[in-house]
């Protein structure tokens, strides 16, 4: 396993990693395991699924590839590559150095610091690594290069591969204002818009007066989200300009900007489609993306609930007869917007892999990575257009780490101390880049997982959806699980009534974890009780110790305080079980479980819950995720719970005077100075997360006191950033 | 005889005694009637009035709280007829049953413990002689029979009208503290004032803890601050919980109410063993011993220079990631605290990288230090963790005695004959590499991550003195050197001063394996009245 680090500062890091994956096998048996730890990942259980074109091992392919990207797109190439028999090559920044992706690569090579500009865009830095490695081929994955054509030309005029499309294709399908054109030109409907390039706020305010309000405003070379905003009048229009371009330039290096009409709440339904170098091309049949937040998607289903055949080979077609037009040879996405009477709108063509991806190929049972590949060798495609299965059905949920109760998810950071994926079920895909003690960085998309589950219905897909969130093990970070639990037991999406417009509609009032039912907090407040006994009893039993005379009790009087309720019970136990008396009722919850397991699968009464104790407090109270959503639980003996009631409250601290960070991020320009008078509502500063530019606002008007950070700074979640009089 | 014990509250009944000296069976119920109403008034403390502005201050009274710490039923109450003796100021016409203290003994999740608890409706909680003299009686008992005695402090100080006599009161506590010290464990929970003289028994128990907002400790009040310095200083800053456990280090820790704090000494309690007779105790253990810990292998970065949280090494370590932190707030660059493994009771020293680099100064000596000590009296075996880059250098460590005070650590790791085990994460730099429980100072087993390092200083500092005057190039050059030979674990590995090189994600089982087989350790230092330990 190969170490190349070009930089001196690099010298130290390397040689802690030298250390770790070399030098101590001389010392003894304990040491193999150390070097086992440089892991071998095995081959994950789901590739089974991959049926319809299976890997040919004598079709001619590439000998080693480099992957020009991180986390769990690169292990997900990475995947096929080692069943193809392909050597890997990864490339990564100083701090990704010990992650998942960079283990499981044959080679890998540190390209720079952990700003991505000086990493995973740093071009040559990544073509000196293919030198040295002598990598045939680049696969891009999506994001970083892999819609650069500058980095695919060059790599064409070196005789490298870009297992990716043609840069001739990616100029054109990839900037948006070039495809508005081109897609003109095929026939494709289309959004009415400006297809020309916007200059200034001014320019921005006057086109969108001319298409009339709501528009939208993106960048040209924008993707995933980033770049783009909304907005309802001339003060948006102007102030989405600004951020968006702002945003353009530091994620893409781009800064043109378009705007186009905004059709509201529309469905966002995807084509996947697969063209070669020989002019074939055939469609994956679509994907529907429409649960999304600030315009990135969130779940994402194979078929579309609401398409029907004729409808699937009307779009299927177009995006087609768009790609051979311009001579589209791998991968490739066309977007569509559609509403509710099936009308549909060519959006874009997304000219590289996309992040859901896999759900396709559940559907299909085609590899499509695997496709890339062989397709970038020259290799036509195999398999036609009426032999293209659509079996059964795929969901895929996205894990961040973020948290969904601020704006359905504000990025959140952290290392994860407990990490276990839920893939020892059946039908259940994880893609994903991280494991236990892997850190979420400012740096990077705060991703943590792509959760991805496939089965005959789309009613199985989501129980099993139901059941993966529930046994999924993350401690460390905030993440969305609760909310993505939510959706998959809410009416309007299990019927498949969803638009764009879906979580504000669902949720108006923000995301606020789960609301139980009355019968559900019966049986929370039951495990709660069952839990506080299971625990009073083993603190009485000492192993090296008498068992003292005087036996533990058999029954607690206790108070349950969940939120603002309060529920009084008495917990008898009795062999194999707790019986709770609550309301008049008993209910038993079965001793099977422990307060050690991360997550344990009890039964109340009739019921079966999988719940997770997360933690305990010395003074009682239990942190348990229950029907996906966290909460705190506090036990407590019925005399604590009234002597609790005699203590006064005591004064909150008021937040309303000063200005703190939502979220871990990096401080971009500071607009408040020392001893302004600033109205209420006015910018403060402006803090980047993960790419995405957040305005900070006064919350009363007043005279700034301090102003405790400055551009470039780094800040934690709920740091005290200006403070006003 | 009789009648000369007649008192206060039951000098009601008197006239008819009198009056009918020979009816024996009235004289039985009578007195049955006086025990009745006796009882009735001790319960009343200082009565409903005083009570309710007990509560008013978001306090519970003595009772309520012995209530709160003991299982249900199990508190059994000593002397709850004693009266104070005083005669001067009117005193005599003012007696209450019980006096201004409670004391007993009770079960605490069905173990012993001995308890007194001052009632701060009852003469504002002040130490009479007999107040003093119902505490020496529990501390004599729980000596007697091997069990930890918590003290449950409210008292507005002594009780000015004894004289000498509270005087007296405090010194035989006083005493007692000190002859208990290392044999029974003695915690306080302070939970109202606590001020004068009186504060000087819990500061010779092993832990003290506080109540935020109604707990305070000093010498001496803001008022005689005032007249004394003329500073202006509230009670609360003087002497609250948040100055005595992050500024001071006086109490261990703090817990925003009463039943916050009692819920949470029942956990306390749970880690000791109940005194230096019996071994560190075992509890059942759910968490797998042999659970391999993956997160590990990545907690210390790459970057040699970047810090990371000790507590998360720990949390991850210890059964069900449950660590009871002493002194949290307290001298920082040291973590210390009570924690299991495999069911066994450990208490945890760790360096803290995220705090001053995890650097020992004179604070985070004397804190590890008495933690040290306490886990030696109490048979409880000390994990280390150890990421120390040196003892910090400066003036004002080394005008405040920094010599003086890191030797307390030293001293009490040399001392230590309970099981040690020591894991080297990273930086073992100096002589705090010594002072940390190294294989020099009897450690037990002395493990390595691969990410250790030890060495006399970092490559920089040696190679500046070795190398000074040499080009910069010679110098990169040694400093490199100097790396390759001792930034790794080796040095010390191969010449057995570490006992083996780990994993990190096996160090949860090595520390389980070990802690089994030293169970049987029998180690005792030769005998001596007491060494001098550099105070």
């Amino acid at each position: 396993m190969g170490i190349f680090c070009r930089s001196s500062s690099y010298a130290k890091l390397a040689q802690t990693i030298a250390l770790r994956r070399a030098a101590v096998p001389s010392v003894t048996s304990v040491c193999e395991r150390l070097q086992s730890s440089a892991a071998v990942v095995s081959e994950p259980k789901w590739t089974e699924i991959y049926t319809t074109n299976p890997i040919d091992h004598n079709e001619s392919t590439f000998s080693k590839i480099l992957i020009a990207n991180r986390g769990e797109i690169a292990c997900r190439v990475m995947h096929t590559a080692r069943r193809m028999g392909i050597k890997t090559v990864a490339i990564h920044s100083d701090v990704d150095s010990n992650s998942l992706f960079v283990r499981m690569a044959d080679e890998a090579v540190c390209v720079g610091k952990a700003p991505t500009s000086q990493s995973y865009l740093n071009v040559d830095a990544i073509l000196r690594a293919i030198d040295s490695t002598g990598a045939e081929a680049v696969h891009p994955g999506y994001g970083f290069l892999s819609e650069n054509t500058k980095f695919a030309a060059i790599l064409e005029s070196k005789g490298v591969k870009f297992i990716g499309p043609n840069s001739d294709a990616i100029i054109k399908m990839g900037d948006k204002i070039e495809s508005k054109r081109l897609a003109k030109g095929a026939n494709v409907s289309f959004i009415p818009g400006y297809d020309g390039e916007i200059k200034s706020e001014e320019h921005c305010i006057e086109i969108s007066k001319k298409i009339g309000y709501p528009v939208m405003i993106k960048a040209s070379a924008g993707g995933g989200g980033k770049g783009m905003r909304i907005a309802r009048n001339d003060k948006e229009a102007r102030e989405g300009f600004r951020l968006s371009q702002q945003e353009a330039k530091s994620s893409f290096g781009d800064d043109r900007m378009l705007v186009e009409k905004y059709v509201v709440d529309p469905r966002h339904i995807e084509v996947q489609f697969m063209g070669d170098k020989h002019g074939n091309a055939v469609y994956l049949n679509e994907r529907e993306c429409s649960i999304q937040r600030r315009n990135q998607k969130v779940i994402e289903e194979a078929p579309s609930p609401f398409v029907d055949p004729e409808m699937r080979k009307r779009m299927g077609t177009q995006a087609v007869t768009l790609a051979k037009h311009v001579g589209y040879d791998s991968a490739g996405t066309v977007e569509f917007l559609v509403d509710n009477d099936k009308n549909f709108y060519f959006l874009e063509m997304n000219t590289r892999l996309q992040v859901e991806h896999p759900i396709s190929e559940c559907i299909t049972g085609i590899d499509l990575v695997y496709e890339m590949i062989r397709v970038a060798k020259g290799h036509p495609l195999k398999v036609t257009q009426d032999q293209m299965p659509l079996r059964g059905w795929a969901i895929e949920s996205r894990v961040y780490a973020e948290d969904p109760s601020k704006n359905f998810g504000l990025p959140s950071i952290g290392r994860l101390s407990k990490y276990r994926a839920p893939s020892h079920i059946d039908g259940v895909r994880c893609d994903s880049g991280i494991e236990e003690g892997s850190e979420i960085s400012i740096y990077y998309d705060p991703m943590i997982c792509k959760l991805i589950t496939y089965g005959k219905t789309r009613a199985e897909c989501i129980e099993k959806q139901i059941q993966a969130l529930d046994d999924y093990v993350i401690r460390g970070v905030t993440h969305n699980i609760p909310l993505l639990r939510d959706i998959f037991t809410e009416k309007r999406f299990c019927s498949g009534d969803i638009n764009t417009g879906y979580l504000p509609s669902v949720y108006p009032d923000g995301f606020q974890g789960k609301s139980y039912t009355p019968a559900e907090k019966k049986d929370l407040i039951a495990i709660s009780a069952a839990m506080h006994a299971k625990d009073a009893l083993r603190s009485g039993k000492f192993i090296n110790a008498e068992e003292p005379t005087i036996k533990a009790r058999e029954e607690y009087l206790l108070t349950v305080h969940l939120a603002d309720e309060q529920a009084h019970c008495l917990v008898k136990c009795k062999p194999g079980a707790f019986d709770v008396h609550l309301d008049g009722q008993v209910i038993s919850v079965k001793d099977n479980f422990n307060l050690a397991e991360d997550v344990s699968h009890m039964n109340v009464g009739s019921n079966k819950h999988t719940i997770q104790l997360i933690n305990r407090k010395p003074n009682g109270t239990l942190r348990i995720r229950f029907l996906g959503t966290a909460l705190n639980v506090k036990v407590m003996s019925a005399e604590a719970d009234r002597f609790l009631k005699l203590m006064p409250d005591k004064p909150k601290a008021d937040f309303s005077k000063t200005v703190q960070a939502p979220m871990p991020g990096l401080v971009k320009s500071v607009s408040a100075k020392v001893g302004q008078m600033i109205p209420e509502g006015q910018e403060v500063c402006v803090i980047e997360a993960m790419k995405m530019q957040n305005s900070l606002t006064a919350a009363v008007t007043g005279k700034v006191k301090a102003v405790n950070v400055k551009p470039g700074d780094t800040v934690e979640d709920e740091q005290v950033l200006i403070e006003f009089e | 005889m009789f009648l000369a014990t007649l008192t206060g509250a039951s000098r009601a009944y008197s006239p008819l005694l009198l009056t009918r000296p020979c009816s024996t069976i009235a004289h039985t119920l009578s007195v049955k009637d006086r025990i009745k109403s006796s009882k009735e008034a001790a319960l009343q403390g200082g009565g409903p009035k005083r009570i309710e502005a007990q509560h008013k201050k978001g306090k519970l009274t003595a009772r309520e709280r012995i209530l709160l710490l003991c299982d249900p039923n199990t508190f059994s109450e000593y002397d709850q007829f004693a009266e104070h003796r005083c005669s001067d100021f009117g005193m005599e016409k003012k007696k209450i049953s019980g006096d201004s203290v409670v004391t007993g003994h009770g079960k605490i999740n069905g173990r012993t413990a001995y308890i007194f608890s001052q009632d701060f409706t009852v003469f504002g909680g002040s130490l009479s002689s007999i107040h003093a003299q119902k505490i020496c009686k529990i501390m004599d008992q729980a000596m007697l029979v091997g069990a930890p005695v918590i003290g449950l402090n409210d008292s507005g100080g002594a009780r000015i009208q004894e004289g000498v006599e509270s005087l007296a009161g405090y010194a035989d506590i006083f005493q007692r503290n000190v002859m208990s010290s290392g044999v029974v464990p003695q915690i306080s929970l302070i939970m109202g004032p606590c001020a004068g003289g009186a504060v000087y028994s819990p500061a010779l128990t092993d832990f003290t803890f506080m109540v935020r907002d109604s707990s305070y400790l000093f010498i001496t009040g803001p008022d005689v601050v005032k007249a004394v310095t003329n500073e202006d200083v509230s009670q609360e800053e003087l002497g609250g919980a948040k100055t005595h456990t992050s500024v001071s280090g006086v109490a261990h820790g703090a817990f925003d109410n009463d039943v916050d704090a009692l819920m949470s000494m029942r956990t306390f309690f749970s880690y000791l063993p109940l005194s230096n007779r019996d071994p560190a105790p075992i509890r059942q253990c759910d968490d797998p011993w042999n659970r391999d810990v993956i997160g590990l292998d990545t907690v210390v970065p790459l970057e040699t220079t970047s810090a990371y949280n000790m507590l998360d090494v720990i949390q991850a370590v210890v059964d069900e990631s449950e660590f009871f932190e002493i002194q949290a707030n307290y001298a920082k660059n040291i973590i210390v605290g009570f924690a299991r493994l495999n069911g066994r009771t450990v208490g945890v020293v760790g360096n803290q990288p995220k705090v001053a680099a995890g650097c020992l100064d004179i604070n985070s000596s004397v804190k590890g230090a008495r933690f040290v000590r306490f886990c030696d009296a109490f048979n409880i075996p000390i994990i280390t963790f150890v990421d120390v880059p040196g003892f910090l250098p400066g003036t004002a460590q080394e005008y405040g005695g920094i010599i003086r005070h890191g030797a307390k650590l030293l001293y009490a790791y040399a001392e230590a004959t309970v099981p040690k085990i020591t894991v080297i994460t990273r930086k073992a730099y100096g002589g705090a590499y010594d002072v940390m429980s190294s294989k020099h100072l009897r450690g037990d087993m002395n493990y390595a991550w691969p990410t250790a390092e030890v060495a006399v200083m970092g490559a920089k500092g040696a190679v500046k003195i070795l190398f000074g005057g040499k080009s910069a190039d010679e110098v990169a050059k040694a400093e490199q050197e100097y790396m390759d030979k001792f930034g790794n674990p080796f040095p010390a590995a191969v010449r057995g001063f570490v006992d083996d090189i780990i994993e990190p994600r096996t160090t949860r089982r090595r520390l389980c394996l070990d802690l089994d087989i030293l169970d049987r350790k029998k180690l005792s230092n030769p005998p001596k009245k007491h060494g001098n330990i550099p105070l």
